[in-house]
């Protein structure tokens, strides 16, 4: 009978203006709460009155019990076990759809009954509690929720079909992404050469921590401090701590010399020059923290927080060239192509936009010359083709796991170069369609960082959850060549030796792995080697 | 009629329920979408306020969402609704495992007090260019893409329907009918951005189990 006893408390908590005790018969509650419905309505608007009327004249009997809106505690009465019995007969009165409706409200009264039950004999409501799960229950729907009415379509929405697995289930399983690993002539070391400590390395996928630079020397931030380690000799040097609560954001080295740039979370940008271990100015220019950093000769662009990019001309002492209100959020990918014409910039609010340099600067335009906004979350991972100047590999995050290649060359030229070929061969169309993604590849995970192989025609991706692994890929059919697992955590960058052989990693489990994974075979090596010295030679003579 | 003629760049009452209504289906899908709720191949990527936003091609998804945001759309002009609930339920136990929560507020009536309910049968002009709102939409919209990281993984057939939460004195149309809220205990809650047309505010938050 404890059923009985709820319902007898839910009655008195629900009717405090009431002086009977106890429960009523059900002609009389009806009554009560008619006439509870008439003084509330009176209160409002004439308006709510006449739609409240045709509400009852229009509906079933059914929709006369259910439809007390300021009564949602009392509903639960209703669905107490005593009342089956009686709507069941009242539902023989009515029309085949009535009863149809009366089942299905029958079959949730069963399923409910269970789950009261043991609710009742769980809590012996006291009315402070009654009070707290009414405020609760407020707070929930963000109003009284008494005053509100939920409706719903009947017709639902079809389920998925049987068998369906949700496909982001590879984000979250350990096991292995399904599509084959195509076997390669090429031996692939799959242990890394070497694992460093980087304590302290900021696990942020919107910075850019580590930088390889032509003369063999890599650049690390950890926190607030930046190292050097001389991958030749293997001496560590640390080059400054910044101070306080700063740290280090992002680090790029010139395309030649000692000098590295160096992004601060305040916004400052500062140059280093590392042969003397000095710096040698600071520039500043923007508010926020500065994550990503681009050279083109002796501009530097710098990316940041507030979706800004500024080009900054070293040698002058009025550094400020331009600023760009590229992203409307923070840039977390910078990356000049390696002649010098485009600038790829990719953001966290999902753009990737494609700047054009000036006619003789090594600045950008203010215009993008594309914006591509087919990634579905922040681009960080950007690369340039290192043997197609105008093809951009880039990469999306969590909610987007995407490598996209794009042909980023601007219209005019091509146009004007290809003019016969483009009339003539109607076949290779498609290869001077600018501005267009040439290839779409899913890899099941965060995309954190991309590499070009200068030694082979593949592509190396760094990903996060659930494998943390690295995958080189063939370009441009995009098969898997290795995987390369090894890290905890996910691997936030990726930097490439000058001489194209090994690849470093820096995971967010704070170590850096250096993998040879492009090593050439020394007798490939030796006919590349004569086929430079030819191309070489071809190049002076046109000159 | 003159007073829409004044303003002619600002968004009318209408309007802005259909930009609204608009927000819930692309939204909407992007979610059914970003949480994989429905096979991948059934949706189609196209460009909406800016973004490629995925939409499903399964024909009974689409008609539900049509019939339920027209009817919404109407009820947001007559200013019943308070907040309209995506609620994703596992197929086989009827748990409910997500809720997301799209919060209405009528930005005018609150300014203009107990004025609003007369009010709201005339055509109204907002302040708000639509490009403006276009551009919070998409910020929304990229935040919902975005939720996939932290929200936890729905590993089991699950199915979603719309709850519409109304005025108590809202008539219930052919093929509505009234339900139960929804809760999820033990949940945790994430509020995403707000949008506003001036007209209507929306506030979306997301509610999953806290596993």
């Amino acid at each position: 009978m404890s059923h009985l006893r709820f319902m007898k408390e839910l009655d008195n908590l629900t009717r405090m203006d009431d002086a009977i005790k106890g429960a009523i018969p059900r002609w009389q509650k009806k009554c009560i709460e008619a006439s509870n419905l008439n003084i509330n309505h009176s209160l409002n608007s004439s308006k709510k009155i006449a739609s409240f009327t045709s509400s009852i004249s229009g509906k079933t009997p059914t929709k006369k019990n259910d439809c007390k809106p300021k009564k949602t505690p009392s509903k639960y009465i209703k669905k107490s076990p005593s009342k089956i019995p009686s709507i069941c007969t009242l539902s023989s009165h009515y029309s085949s759809q009535d009863t149809q409706r009366w089942r299905q409200i029958h079959s949730i009264i069963l399923q409910q009954q269970n789950a009261e039950q043991d609710k009742d004999k769980a809590d012996k409501v006291s009315p402070k509690k009654r009070e707290m799960q009414r405020l609760i229950g407020e707070n929930l729907h963000g109003g009284d929720i008494n005053n509100a009415r939920v409706l719903s379509y009947q017709i639902k929405a079809p389920a998925p079909p049987e068998g369906y697995q949700n496909p982001l289930k590879v984000l979250y399983s350990q096991t292995k992404t399904p599509a084959s690993v195509r076997a390669s002539t090429r031996y692939i070391p799959q242990a890394p050469d070497r694992i460093l400590d980087a304590p302290e390395i900021i696990d942020d996928y919107y910075l850019n921590l580590v930088d390889w630079s032509n003369n063999n020397i890599l650049a690390v931030a950890l926190g607030a401090n930046v190292y050097l380690w001389n991958a030749g000799t293997g001496t560590i040097e640390q080059l400054f701590e910044l101070e306080a609560n700063d740290y280090v954001c992002s680090v790029a080295w010139i395309q030649e010399g000692p000098c590295l740039a160096v992004g601060t979370t305040v916004g400052n940008t500062e140059l280093w020059d590392c042969s003397q271990m000095k710096r040698m100015r600071i520039m500043n220019g923007h508010v926020a923290r500065v994550g990503s950093l681009s050279w083109n000769s002796h501009v530097l662009s710098s990316g940041c927080r507030s979706g800004k990019i500024v080009h900054h001309d070293v040698r002058e002492r009025d550094h400020l060239i331009s600023t760009i209100n590229a992203h409307a959020q923070e840039v977390c990918g910078l990356k000049w192509s390696p002649d010098g014409q485009y600038l790829a910039s990719g953001g966290n609010d999902n753009m990737l936009q494609i700047w054009s340099s000036i006619a003789g600067q090594r600045h950008s335009q203010a215009q993008p010359i594309y914006s591509f906004n087919q990634h579905q979350a922040a681009v960080k991972a950007l690369a340039w083709c290192p043997w197609q100047n105008n093809v951009l590999a880039s990469g999306g995050g969590t909610a987007d796991r995407t490598i996209r290649f794009w042909n980023c060359n601007s219209g005019k030229l091509q146009k004007r170069r290809f003019h016969v070929k483009f009339v003539e061969k109607k076949d290779s169309i498609f290869l001077f369609v600018t501005g267009v993604c040439l290839n779409t590849i899913d890899t099941k995970s965060q995309v954190c960082a991309l590499l070009w192989s200068t030694n082979y025609k593949e592509i190396v991706s760094g990903h996060g959850y659930a494998q943390n692994q690295l995958i080189i890929w063939k370009y441009p059919m995009m098969t898997k060549l290795a995987e390369l697992t090894g890290h905890t955590s996910r691997v936030l960058h990726l930097a490439m030796s000058p001489d194209g052989t090994t690849v470093l990693s820096a995971g967010a489990d704070e170590t850096l792995r250096l993998w040879k994974c492009f090593q050439v075979d020394p007798q490939k090596k030796k006919e590349s080697n004569d086929i430079k010295s030819v191309a070489s030679r071809l190049k002076q003579s046109i000159r | 009629m003159t007073e829409t003629q004044q303003k002619t760049k600002c968004i009318t009452l209408k309007g802005s329920a259909e930009l609204v209504s608009q927000y819930l289906l692309y939204g909407v899908n992007s979610i059914l979408y970003q949480r994989g709720i429905y096979p991948p191949e059934t949706f189609t990527p196209s460009e909406h306020f800016g973004l490629f936003i995925f939409t499903s091609t399964d024909e009974k998804i689409t008609s539900f969402l049509s019939t339920v945001l027209r009817q919404i759309e109407e009820w947001l002009v007559q200013r019943k609704v308070h907040k309209i609930t995506l609620v994703i339920t596992n197929v086989n136990t009827k748990e409910v495992l997500e809720k997301w929560d799209f919060k209405v507020d009528y930005e005018d009536q609150k300014a203009n007090g107990t004025d609003g309910i007369i009010k709201g049968d005339l055509p109204e002009v907002g302040t708000k260019d639509v490009k403006t709102i276009q551009k919070e939409i998409r910020e929304v919209i990229r935040q919902i893409t975005g939720t996939v990281s932290f929200l936890p993984l729905l590993d089991c057939l699950c199915s979603f329907d719309i709850l519409t939460y109304t005025v108590p004195d809202c008539s219930i149309p052919n093929q509505w009918d009234e339900t139960q809220p929804v809760f999820i205990a033990n949940s945790q809650e994430v509020q995403l951005r707000s949008f506003s047309t001036s007209l209507h505010k929306m506030n979306t938050v997301v509610s999953y189990k806290n596993t």
